[in-house]
């Protein structure tokens, strides 16, 4: 009997250490976060309690509603062109078994490259004007200009390059899925003379619908998060045109040192993910076996 | 003639199919490898060359780019600092996953359920919404640049998903055999040890890839906390020479060449664990 409770007490020790860490690193500080957003704070000082100041101040400024604004196209952008590309990508796949593996590589490069590499590489060799493909395909065949320097196409810009590296990730889950669909589903449909895409609709998309739910649901919450490609390439601006709600909230921390503020709108953008977590967390508690 | 008709028409749809199937992956293909086959040519190339043209190929093969470019990207210290950080990442993560994720899957421990939920919602957790207490707090303690608190912090931010992982593992391996292994009155730890840990291997060598991965290519943790010149990352310090290297493109591109190269030939090798990783998790139903 001593035994077996001493089996339990080995397992808690065996998951202290993963807890430890995480409490330390993510829950202590998520829940002080809590706490900053009601103060006033530059990082060194003791806070002093202001009550909703943050907030106010947050709400009533334009800057963090373009932001917000920003965040809702990136998730318009992110939800619908990607995942058209992949999932088209991955059909096309389905019908050429052998060369799949060749092809996934292929569009898993620019995924496992790093943000710093491709987004350095892009600004450097295909936007800029002086040395870049666009510069050289406006001074040698049509006119072209620098999307980057332009309040109203930066936005696009920017997405288009994260879009290159990160389609290539949705196309290997989605074919990985559509691979599970029974074999015998899909020779009836054939046999019964379905085309492509009524074979698509009737057939593979209804088996691969819950791990297409699934990537709804965390990139909606990953284009409240987004911040890389957006810091990197053009740090939110020209003229704040690519302010998004991480880049304004570590800008507050780091360069005026208001944290409290920070701290807000790290809220902010928490909240929208945080709704879609609750559906991921649904999603997945039945795979997960509790 | 009706019905070789049909049977004609039939064939030449697939064909038109297929041939526009080809047209897309094609695009597909070019438009993935386009900005690194313009590394590619261009690494090679002087900056005079590539600002006349960027796809004209090399006249000549020339290293100098490659020797600006590890001093200007300040590699030699970046890529001791990447190896030290992933590699550290990658230790404190499997230790800690391997563990929790054997813990969790046996149920052995009042408060198991809440603990997989609360990993559960760490998964999806927002770096902002620790990053700046915490940022501040580790400051106050001169952690700032340690190599050793960074690692720590990526951890914690792949040990969620590194526990599901494993614990998948974990649940494959029948009970019987822990039974057994306590019946020859083995201890807790040797049971993890010697029978748990080899049968979960495979999991091992996959979370070990993709965790290596993540940290080599992380931004926002190590541009936060690996501040100060002797703590760069092989990332960090290729940054630093954007904008001032602007008219050496020559030096971009080797540094380019020098930071993509290496990860290219690591998916290669590794892509088998490479596609199955990627897509374990995600693939549902």
């Amino acid at each position: 009997m001593a035994r077996f409770r001493s089996v339990a007490f080995s397992h808690a020790l065996f998951v202290a250490p993963a807890l430890v860490v995480s409490v330390a690193i993510v829950l202590l500080p998520a829940l002080l976060t809590l706490l900053v957003a009601f103060a006033d704070w530059d990082g060194a000082s003791t806070p002093t309690f202001v009550g909703l100041k943050n907030f106010q101040a947050v709400f009533s400024d334009p800057v963090f509603w373009g932001a917000l604004f920003n965040n809702v196209q990136w998730m318009v952008i992110f939800l619908t062109i990607p995942m058209a590309i992949a999932m088209v990508a991955a059909s096309i796949l389905m019908r050429r078994k052998r060369s799949s593996a060749v092809f996934q590589i292929i569009f898993l490069l620019p995924y496992v490259l790093s943000p710093v590499a491709n987004a350095v590489i892009w600004q450097n060799i295909i936007f800029d004007p002086i040395s870049g493909l666009l510069g050289f395909v406006s001074r040698s065949w049509f006119p072209l200009f620098n999307p980057l320097t332009d309040t109203r196409t930066a936005l696009y810009a920017v997405a288009g390059v994260d879009i290159w590296h990160f389609w290539g990730y949705l196309a290997v889950v989605f074919f990985a899925a559509m691979r599970q669909t029974p074999e015998d589903q899909l020779e009836a449909a054939f046999i019964e003379g379905a085309s492509g895409w009524q074979v698509f609709w009737n057939v593979t998309l209804p088996n691969i619908l819950p791990t297409v739910a699934l990537m709804l649901v965390l990139v909606t919450i990953f284009s409240f998060l987004t911040f890389d490609y957006v810091y990197l390439i053009t740090q939110g601006g020209p003229a704040r045109s690519t302010e998004m709600l991480s880049t304004f909230a570590y800008a507050f921390a780091f360069t005026s040192f208001q944290v409290g503020k920070a701290a807000t709108v790290a809220l902010a953008m928490s909240f929208f993910g945080l709704i879609a977590s609750l559906v991921y967390v649904r999603m997945s508690r039945s795979e997960i076996q509790l | 003639m009706s019905q070789g008709g049909g049977k004609y028409g039939m064939a030449s749809r697939w064909d038109s199919a297929r041939v526009a199937g080809n047209i897309y992956l094609a695009v597909a293909v070019l438009i993935a490898l386009l900005p690194l086959l313009l590394v590619a040519i261009n690494t090679f190339k002087p900056h005079v060359a590539i600002v006349a043209n960027p796809l004209s190929l090399p006249t000549s093969i020339n290293f100098a780019n490659f020797t600006r470019a590890w001093r200007g990207g300040h590699f030699s210290t970046g890529i001791v600092n990447s190896l030290l950080l992933s590699g550290s990442t990658v230790l404190i993560t499997l230790a800690c996953a391997s563990l929790a994720a054997y813990a969790l899957a046996r149920r052995q421990i009042r408060g198991w359920q809440a603990m997989t939920i609360y990993f559960l919602c760490a998964t999806t957790v927002p770096i902002q919404l620790f990053l700046f207490p915490l940022y501040f707090v580790l400051a106050k303690l001169g952690l700032i640049g340690n190599f050793l608190a960074t690692a720590t912090i990526l951890s914690a931010i792949n040990l969620p998903i590194s526990i599901f992982l494993l614990r998948a593992y974990v649940l494959g391996i029948p009970r019987e055999i822990d039974d057994a292994a306590f019946m020859d009155g083995a201890t807790p730890w040797q049971t993890f040890r010697h029978v748990i840990l080899p049968l979960m291997q495979p999991g091992l060598i996959t979370v070990a890839i993709i965790v290596f991965l993540n940290s080599w290519n992380e931004f926002l943790i190590t541009t936060t906390f690996q501040k100060g010149r002797g703590n760069l990352t092989m990332t960090l310090g290729y940054l630093s020479m954007n904008g001032i290297y602007a008219t050496d493109q020559g030096a971009m591109m080797a540094g380019a060449f020098i930071l993509v190269a290496p990860i290219i030939i690591f998916v290669l090798i590794l892509q088998r664990f490479f596609i199955a990783g990627m897509s374990a998790g995600a693939v549902k139903g």
